[in-house]
């Protein structure tokens, strides 16, 4: 991307906003009501919370995050291109995913909670689930649709199985995991807010149920869910970084 | 009565000794098949769609297994993927995200990846990252190839895509290069143009060339002596000569005419 264009997104992201901002404006106004405060008021508190207790909250929550995208790249990217290169064995394993994909996995948060008690792993763990199946999908497919005289190509240069994962398998599929991430990190939030209601004092989900259910204090509780949708924009924003950085190829003009 | 084949004969590249092959659940492509190719021969294998040329090509790769008989080449009996063979396929080839001169580069890098195991890569031929992309630069070079180098494969023409093939395969130094249908899906100035190319660097690298068509000219352009395959099962080594001058004007020539018709009767029989 170059100069140009990295100032004209930067300016319609902007525009974005600041539309958004003046529909909270007319909505609160309208309503009129200390449920929906002002983003005035909403934005001044975020302001003091977060050099407050709100950051750590942000920076709990960010690991959560962090670590259950890390923990889902690294298993279901690999399986997905297991799956995918060997057709018998995709379809020997397809019935699970197609059984397994659907089950709402937010409805296992109190048993895996049961299961692996309080802290962070179970949030991890439960987050790492749900981006699973749609990386293992995605990578599975994306490594079935290469050509099989690529394969053929690059085996004849010498290589076997490990060199054609790392030249063939994991650049074909690089950007179906960045996609699968990206599409995930919505739910992946969802999800995080559901997973620190229980059992932990860290972390958004658990500041935006606390200011919200607990203390009604509505100006904190959308400080958090600002934050909260912060996090999400860091997170779009990461993953278009680094598919510009590892994936150039996708970007330039082909 | 086949002639006996001794694969360790001095200038013998590629022995294929009462070979059969054929896909599970189709009749034999090959059984019994013998062909005999010496080194620095420039082969065309000219069949129909359906004859096995394609099947032929892999089996001399090492990406297919006989179901019996055996494949020699360089003297050495082939159960996978030789260093010193180099394969060019029709098309997608390349890597897609990779520029062309990575994707000249490729197979030092596998090479490099693997060092020098005698297995992936010859023995003794220490790969060093300066000299991937020295040897990379020299043959984008030789093939015309240098000002689009750094641009993705879908960003340049067919020819060069296929330039950019031939200088993968030849910056790792083979002795034998595999081709199919190399050229089909280029128009025709550039097709003939690849052709001559063929025919000056398998004098120019000292290659054995074995190039699968189904065009008859191409075949009698190419081929210094072309190997006929048919539909059904192949028994018999069926070859027709055709000694002649790698130049432009050979297409011109009566020679070339009349290894055409030879061709087209060879072809025409039941």
């Amino acid at each position: 991307m170059n100069r140009g264009s990295r100032i004209s997104l930067l300016a319609s992201r902007m525009c974005a906003l600041l539309i958004l901002l003046v529909a909270w404006h007319v909505i609160a106004t309208a309503l009129g009501r200390p449920i929906l405060p002002a983003p005035s008021v909403v934005l001044a508190t975020l302001a003091r919370e977060l050099v407050g207790p709100l950051g750590r909250h942000v920076g709990v929550s960010l690991l959560r995050v962090g670590a259950s995208i890390g923990l889902a790249m690294a298993t279901a990217a690999p399986l997905g291109i297991i799956l995918g290169q060997s057709r018998r064995l995709g379809n020997a394993f397809a019935p699970f995913i197609y059984l397994l994909h659907p089950i709402p996995k937010v409805v296992l948060v109190p048993v895996v909670l049961l299961i692996l008690g309080v802290g962070d792993l179970p949030k991890v763990v439960i987050i790492t689930m749900i981006l699973f199946f749609q990386i293992l999908v995605l990578v599975r497919d994306a490594a079935s649709g290469i050509r099989s005289e690529l394969v053929m190509s690059v085996r004849s240069l010498g290589a076997g199985r490990r060199a054609l994962f790392r030249f063939v398998y994991w650049p074909a599929t690089l950007p179906a995991i960045l996609t699968a991430v990206r599409q995930s990190i919505g739910t992946a939030l969802a999800v995080l807010y559901i997973a620190e209601i229980f059992a932990t004092r860290y972390g958004l989900g658990y500041y935006i149920y606390l200011q919200g259910s607990t203390l009604f204090d509505y100006p904190r509780m959308y400080a958090g869910v600002v934050a909260m949708s912060c996090l999400g924009f860091g997170l779009y924003v990461a993953v278009d970084w680094a598919e510009r950085r590892l994936c150039p190829w996708v970007a330039a003009d082909v | 009565m086949e002639p006996v084949i001794d694969p360790s004969a001095e200038g013998t590249m590629v022995a294929v000794e009462d070979l059969s092959f054929a896909y599970p659940r189709h009749d034999p492509i090959f059984a019994g098949f013998t062909w005999r190719v010496r080194r620095g021969d420039v082969w065309a294998v000219l069949g129909p769609s359906g004859s096995g040329k394609s099947t032929l090509l892999l089996l001399l790769a090492g990406l297919l297994r006989p179901s019996s008989g055996g494949i020699t080449i360089d003297s050495a009996s082939l159960t996978r993927p030789r260093p010193g063979t180099g394969l060019i396929l029709q098309e997608y080839g390349l890597l897609p995200w990779a520029t062309l001169r990575e994707n000249a580069g490729l197979g030092l890098r596998v090479r490099r990846f693997y060092g020098p195991d005698g297995r992936h890569a010859p023995r003794g031929d220490r790969v060093a990252q300066e000299q991937i992309s020295a040897r990379a630069a020299q043959w984008l070079k030789r093939l015309d190839i240098n000002g689009v180098a750094d641009r993705y494969p879908a960003q340049v023409s067919g020819g060069q895509r296929q330039r950019a093939a031939i200088a993968r395969a030849l910056a790792l130094n083979p002795d034998l290069l595999l081709m199919d249908e190399p050229f089909a899906a280029l128009d025709a100035p550039t097709r003939e143009d690849l052709q001559r190319l063929t025919l000056d660097l398998s004098v120019e690298a000292r290659l054995t060339v074995i190039l699968v068509t189904h065009s008859i000219e191409e075949a009698a352009f190419v081929g210094q002596r072309i190997l006929v395959l048919r539909r059904g099962t192949n028994d018999a080594t069926e070859v027709v000569e055709n000694p002649h001058p790698a130049t432009a004007m050979y297409r011109a020539s009566p020679a070339f005419q009349s290894t055409c018709i030879a061709l087209r009767a060879h072809l025409a029989e039941p």
